[in-house]
């Protein structure tokens, strides 16, 4: 166990969910007969869970505001059908298309913001009328209609990288390429975290940090494999790209700007944010429109995929994103999740449903367990709060130092949540002292 | 006094929560018919005292005894106290805004027939209350589109409605303008006549002067004196003097001030509740802050300290009316928060937990949280410019934790509220504005947060501290203000002030004529 710990750091328990997605991946594997690990499965699962994922990216941010966005699917599906209907009608060229229905996203956030922020209506009516106005509008567009997209979104929904360079690599040259790239900055990462921590006075043993190197780049050699060495002309799929960018550009945002910081702050404690200087207002704004822009990416990705826009296309996607998101150890009540752990959750997602159904399981079954496995990555998270142990993802943002060996008071698991808070019989401080209501809420 | 002129006997009631001994053998006496004052200062215990009565903490809970109307009560709950015929008002009002006045005052003793509800009975039963208490209105009115004073005499047409013979109102005239405070007073006095005996909580002296026919003085917990009224006289210094008397011990660092040139001045500031239009929190103050100085406010709580403070600090509380706020020279006018840090101020909550904390952020997010910008290089965060920031406050403040990565909510009061100065410290203030620097914190940790505060004055910053701790305003102020009612009522260099002046000029809204009481009509 200690060795253990020297290898992941105090970031242990940051790689469980990561862990279990894998033992999840092996045991499908397993018991599909080898089904589960095929190049064609894997680029299937990323094609087809692309927009979900993105959508979880977004949905994140909504949720750590203390938010919740239930029009994304009816969002994602109103830009589908403005961009194929604009080529399809109107001509438009089809990066003219695309661009419309980005744009469209981004003014249709704004709507949504406007009336959770400006006028203070909370997110979960705001976007509820969200999801019945846009639905009800992409219907009454395509007037029921499957409307078909030019070739080029097929690229993007549903494309792959090209074909180049020597065939003696024996696998598909631009994957390859990736997975190099994505190996060298892991090591480049990790070397950059050893001298930090190292300037900061912590001992960092060498063999941990190279057994960290060995053991993940083992895993993105083996997934570059997976992904590069399936039938030729195919690679790591096109939206799977577009979802790595978005997922690297997201968490810098949500982890190294000011702005990251103020959502974190508004979710955490929006008072407090507010008297410290965070326009609370603008930070709510903006992560509603950032989820409909979001959810815009999403649906140009799928009618690419379905190489059609059609009228119920999105439906229930927001369910799937806001389990995503929680699976990934976000918060209710605001404060606490990572673009990176709903990532994470969303594949755990996407990897039960693939592999049920290479298992034979039915689209009935399948949902009872997706939904168990979300009450119960949800319970166990909550359960851990109440221990006083912070959630798992809930490390990934919090960065403790060893996990959990703080002077901790018996005082604090309560106030994290909030749940744990009795009401004030018998609490000294609020009933000894004449206590006048707080300013603030008065 | 005859055991039959008694109404109310409480005999060595003593309270205790962990680590607190709230009431400590108060003994109090109520005659039949009388309006007692209860006073005391901020954390005496008065409502301590009044939840023992009336069942909140049920009995069992506390030690000692409750003689009413001759006989011993060992209420269990709120309605057990109810059924004797003791009702008490709560500071915040207890209604439903959304139902309408009927509706709240039978809330919980509904007239019935049969098993339903009787609401034409309940109709014409309230109309019959709102009388009593001189309020002429429909009593189908939602309480919400009442006003603060009406919703009072609401609560007491509730209170006459359960066949009341003891009323406790706790600060009934706290949230009230003048006009409905005299009018609540004199509704006490009606009530008197018609021999209710009432419990007032207050901290306004002139008000128990006005009214009351005995004052009781709690401090500490315990009775400090209980002594009668004569026509409608009261001896205000004997009250404050029981009010604060203790004595300050060495409890504070010596400092050797260095006071410089006028740093911030506030001109005719005025604002006006949130809510409740025509209201005035902040009355026409004026003051200044210099260079180098610790500026003491006192008043009590509810007096506007909060309020005007963080209406200074980018007028995040209430509605700003008027008013000039000179800083460096220069007149500024912050809209928002973030342009009142820019400008060079910080505040500092009463209220760490709620207000002051994200109390799932770790010691370093909390510390760099109000001054992002300066450990941002090209629109990035940098990671390790945060940690040395946190590293230098988490030495020089001396915060106990194992690292800067440890999440606020393991640390004790005093070290949170540290974290919290820390915060406030990075972004380099001209001013820093203190509310209740020292709540909740131990004494050690108090000792070391009041020589910071001297350290940050003889960095030549200007320290605005509001406390309720007069002891404490004495201790490390240079200068003290005092406020009453939202009006600044008094200024006196620390050195010439005692704890009687100050009490007095915070609890009369006329400083020049403390004897005259305003507000009798």
């Amino acid at each position: 166990m200690k060795h253990l710990k020297q290898i992941f750091g105090g970031s242990l328990q940051q790689y469980t969910m990561g862990l279990a997605l894998i033992l999840l991946v092996v045991v499908f594997n397993l018991v599909s007969g080898g089904r589960m690990l095929t190049s064609s499965n894997f680029q299937n699962l990323i094609s087809g869970n692309a927009y979900v994922l993105i959508l979880a990216i977004g949905m994140v941010m909504v949720i750590v505001i203390g938010q919740i966005d239930l029009s994304v699917g009816s969002v994602a599906g109103f830009v589908g059908m403005v961009t194929a209907l604009s080529i399809a009608q109107y001509g438009f060229p089809w990066w003219a298309g695309m661009l419309l229905g980005l744009v469209a996203g981004i003014v249709v956030g704004a709507w949504q913001g406007f009336w959770l922020a400006k006028i203070g209506i909370p997110g979960f009516i705001t976007t509820l009328a969200g999801m019945m106005i846009f639905r009800g509008l992409v219907i009454w567009m395509s007037k029921s209609i499957s409307v078909p997209v030019p070739k080029q979104f097929q690229f993007l929904g549903a494309g792959y990288l090209p074909e180049w360079g020597p065939a003696w690599t024996g696998m598909n040259n631009s994957t390859l390429l990736l997975g190099l790239i994505g190996a060298a900055w892991f090591v480049r990462s990790e070397m950059n975290r050893r001298r930090h921590l190292m300037e900061r006075g912590q001992e960092v043993p060498l063999w941990a940090s190279l057994v960290r190197i060995v053991l993940l780049v083992t895993v993105i050699g083996y997934v570059t494999y997976l992904f590069g060495s399936g039938r030729p002309g195919t690679s790591f799929p096109i939206p799977g790209v577009i979802l790595v960018i978005l997922v690297i550009i997201y968490h810098v945002l949500t982890h190294r700007t000011r702005f990251g910081r103020h959502i974190y702050a508004v979710g955490g404690n929006k008072a407090a944010a507010a008297l410290s200087g965070v326009n609370t207002q603008r930070t709510y704004f903006l992560v509603m429109m950032n989820m409909s822009f979001l959810a815009a990416i999403a649906g140009i990705l799928f009618i690419g995929r379905a190489t059609a826009a059609g009228p119920s296309d999105g439906t229930m996607w927001e369910l799937d994103a806001i389990a995503a998101v929680f699976i990934g150890g976000a918060a209710v009540s605001g404060g606490i999740g990572t673009v990176i752990g709903s990532i994470i959750g969303g594949l755990v997602m996407a990897v039960l449903n693939s592999g049920l159904m290479l298992m034979g399981v039915g689209a009935d079954q399948t949902q009872v367990i997706k939904g168990l496995v979300l009450l119960a990555a949800v319970a166990f998270d909550v359960y851990n709060k109440q221990q006083g142990r912070s959630s798992i993802i809930g490390h990934l943002m919090r960065n403790f130092g060893s996990g959990g060996d703080n002077e901790a008071g018996s005082t604090t698991a309560g106030s994290i949540t909030g749940q744990a808070e009795l009401p004030s019989a018998g609490g000294p401080v609020v009933d000894a002292i004449d206590t006048m209501p707080e300013p603030a809420q008065r | 006094m005859t055991a039959s002129h008694v109404l109310l006997e409480m005999r060595r009631i003593t309270k205790e929560f962990p680590g607190v001994r709230a009431l400590d053998e108060v003994t109090m006496q109520v005659r039949r018919g009388d309006i007692h004052a209860i006073c005391g200062e901020n954390g005496a215990g008065k409502s301590t005292l009044m939840k023992v009565l009336s069942g909140v903490y049920p009995h069992g809970t506390y030690e000692g005894q409750i003689m009413f109307e001759g006989s011993e009560m060992n209420f269990s709950t709120i309605k057990s106290s109810e059924e004797k015929g003791i009702v008490i008002i709560h500071q915040e009002l207890a209604l439903i805004p959304e139902l309408s006045v009927a509706e709240n005052i039978f809330l919980g003793s509904e007239i019935m027939r049969g098993r339903l509800i009787d609401w034409e009975a309940s109709r014409l039963r309230a109309m019959d209350l709102l009388a009593r208490v001189g309020l002429d209105i429909d009593p189908d009115t939602a309480i919400k589109s009442l006003g603060v004073g009406q919703q009072q005499l609401v609560e007491i047409a509730k209170a006459l409605s359960k066949d009341v013979k003891l009323l406790i109102l706790d600060e009934p005239t706290s949230a009230l303008n003048e006009d409905d405070s005299a009018n609540l007073l004199d509704l006490m006095r009606g009530l008197k006549a018609k021999g209710i005996t009432c419990i007032m909580i207050s901290h306004k002296l002139n008000e128990i002067a006005a009214v009351s026919d005995a004052v009781t003085v709690i401090r500490d917990g315990r009775t400090v004196e209980t002594y009668e009224v004569v026509a409608g006289h009261v001896d205000e210094d004997r009250i404050i003097r029981a009010m604060v008397g203790r004595s300050i011990e060495n409890r504070y660092p010596s400092r050797e001030p260095h006071i410089g040139d006028e740093l911030m001045e506030v001109r005719g500031w005025n604002v006006e509740h949130p809510s409740i239009p025509g209201r005035l929190i902040v009355n026409d103050a004026h003051f200044t802050l210099r260079r180098g100085e610790v500026v003491g406010f006192a008043g009590l709580m509810g007096a506007g300290r909060t309020e005007l403070a963080r209406s200074i600090f980018g007028r995040s509380y209430g509605t700003w009316l008027s008013g000039q706020l000179i800083l460096d020279g220069e007149e500024i006018a912050p809209k928002n928060v973030e342009q009142a840090i820019a400008a060079g101020i910080a505040y500092v909550t009463e209220d760490r937990k709620t207000l002051g904390l994200n109390l799932i952020d770790s010691i370093k997010k909390t510390i760099v949280s109000a001054n992002l910008r300066d450990i941002v290089t090209r629109g990035l965060l940098q990671p390790r410019k945060e940690n040395k920031v946190a590293e230098k406050y988490r030495k020089e403040l001396r915060i106990k934790a194992p690292s800067v990565d440890v999440g606020v909510s393991t640390l004790s009061g005093g070290n949170q509220q540290k974290v919290v100065l820390a915060k406030w410290m990075y972004p380099a203030p001209k001013v820093l504005i203190l509310d209740e620097p020292t709540r909740g914190i131990d004494v050690g940790a108090k000792y070391e947060i009041y020589k910071l505060i001297h350290s940050l004055a003889n960095d030549g910053k200007a320290v605005m501290v509001i406390s309720s701790e007069l002891p404490e305003l004495l201790g490390i102020c240079d200068r003290i203000y005092t406020i009453c009612e939202g009006r600044i009522t008094g200024e006196l260099a620390a050195s010439d002030a005692d704890q009687e002046t100050l009490m007095r000029r915070m609890t009369t809204t006329s400083a020049t004529a403390p004897a005259a009481p305003a507000l009798i009509a």
